[in-house]
């Protein structure tokens, strides 16, 4: 195995990033996958809850970069799929603590062992940023169809472009198919045409995002949500596979017109 | 039937297409407008611009930007008198 690392990031913090990086890496193991997940974002631990990991927690980044742990001893392993491990951020600590040669070397180390790293980028642009970005194969740049959000992005993606990490795959997260339709809300085929970087997913706005979350079980295993669904399908195309993009609009809302029009005619 | 006022995504893209090009090249408006007034100056050292037709701006192309210039020009002296 040679593992790819995937580096998840948006410059705006808020947009989604950790629920992404849960989901991506728990659903590359669920499709079989060896997969090691990294919260960058040290001092601002969140990986940990969103996976439901944090009760688990013994060592963390910076203990195994400063050698008060081996690395395996601050890889948590999530007992729910076969292959998922986290390695979280220090709490107490702050961006300085590592260094993106360190962040290199790490990865280099874990290469070996697993088919995917992926790492959480810290919002912003700063030490973070650099550190999640220097090992990166791959950059995903995630933001929500707002007008903040998809500036801070475009920014991102220059960045990651100036630093020979890009092309960055796109996704876009929490599109409200309800407000598209009004005219409220920037569709994906607007966000794509002005920040230029190809999609490889769409996550609709699901109330069941946050149930997973609360829960510390991602939306990802969740069979009958949508974003649920979307998530596969990220992680099925980064897999290789050709998945169109889920029809986000017409279904739900023409099988309900049709259904009030019958139910229209039979009254 | 299709004709409305103009709705709020579209407006955020208008206004992003807008902010996204200053960020891109980080020029603000403001030089902008300087870039275009120097731009003109030097070339009416040359030729005779018709100022009504110019339309010099930064277009988006694909993530490269491009100054697109379009000046439209006078005819010589010696040719309009003929």
């Amino acid at each position: 195995m040679a593992a790819k690392v995937i580096t998840v990031t948006s410059g705006k913090g808020g947009v989604g990033k950790t629920t992404n990086v849960a989901n991506i890496a728990a659903g590359l193991a669920l499709g079989g996958s060896k997969v090691v997940c990294i919260d960058g974002d040290i001092g601002l631990r969140n990986l940990d809850v969103v996976l439901g990991l944090e009760n688990r927690i013994v060592y963390d980044l910076v203990d195994v970069i400063e050698g008060r742990c081996r690395l395996r001893q601050a890889m948590i392993k999530d007992k729910r799929i076969a292959d998922l491990y986290l390695i979280p951020a220090a709490q107490t600590r702050d961006k300085t603590a590592v260094s993106p040669s360190d962040m290199v070397r790490l990865c280099d180390q874990m290469r070996p062992e697993f088919d995917w790293i992926v790492i959480d980028c810290p919002a912003g642009i700063e030490r973070g940023f650099r550190n999640a970005l220097a090992p990166a194969d791959m950059v995903l740049v995630v933001t929500n169809p707002e007008i903040s959000a998809v500036r801070d992005a475009d920014r991102i993606i220059g960045l990651v472009e100036a630093e020979e990490k890009g092309p960055a795959l796109l996704i876009l997260n929490r599109v409200n198919m309800e407000m598209v339709k009004r005219g409220d809300m920037l569709t994906p085929d607007d966000v794509v045409d002005l920040l230029a970087i190809e999609l490889i997913g769409i996550i609709p706005e699901d109330e069941q995002v946050l149930v997973g979350s609360n829960q510390g079980v991602p939306v990802v295993f969740d069979q009958k949500s949508r974003a649920g669904q979307a998530f596969r399908n990220v992680c099925a195309r980064l897999n290789g596979e050709n998945v169109p993009f889920m029809d986000l609009e017409a279904r739900p809302a023409l099988f309900g017109r049709l259904g009030k029009l019958f139910r229209g005619a039979a009254d | 039937m299709f004709r409305r006022k103009q709705k709020s995504a579209s407006s955020a893209k208008d206004r992003l297409q807008f902010v996204l090009i200053h960020d891109r090249t980080n020029l603000t408006p403001e030089q902008m407008n300087r870039l275009k007034d120097e731009l003109l100056t030097v070339l009416a050292k040359y030729v005779s611009i018709d100022g009504q037709g110019v339309n010099i701006s930064v277009e988006q192309d694909g993530r490269e930007q491009r100054l697109l210039a379009d000046i439209p020009l006078k005819p010589a002296e010696t040719l309009r008198r003929r």
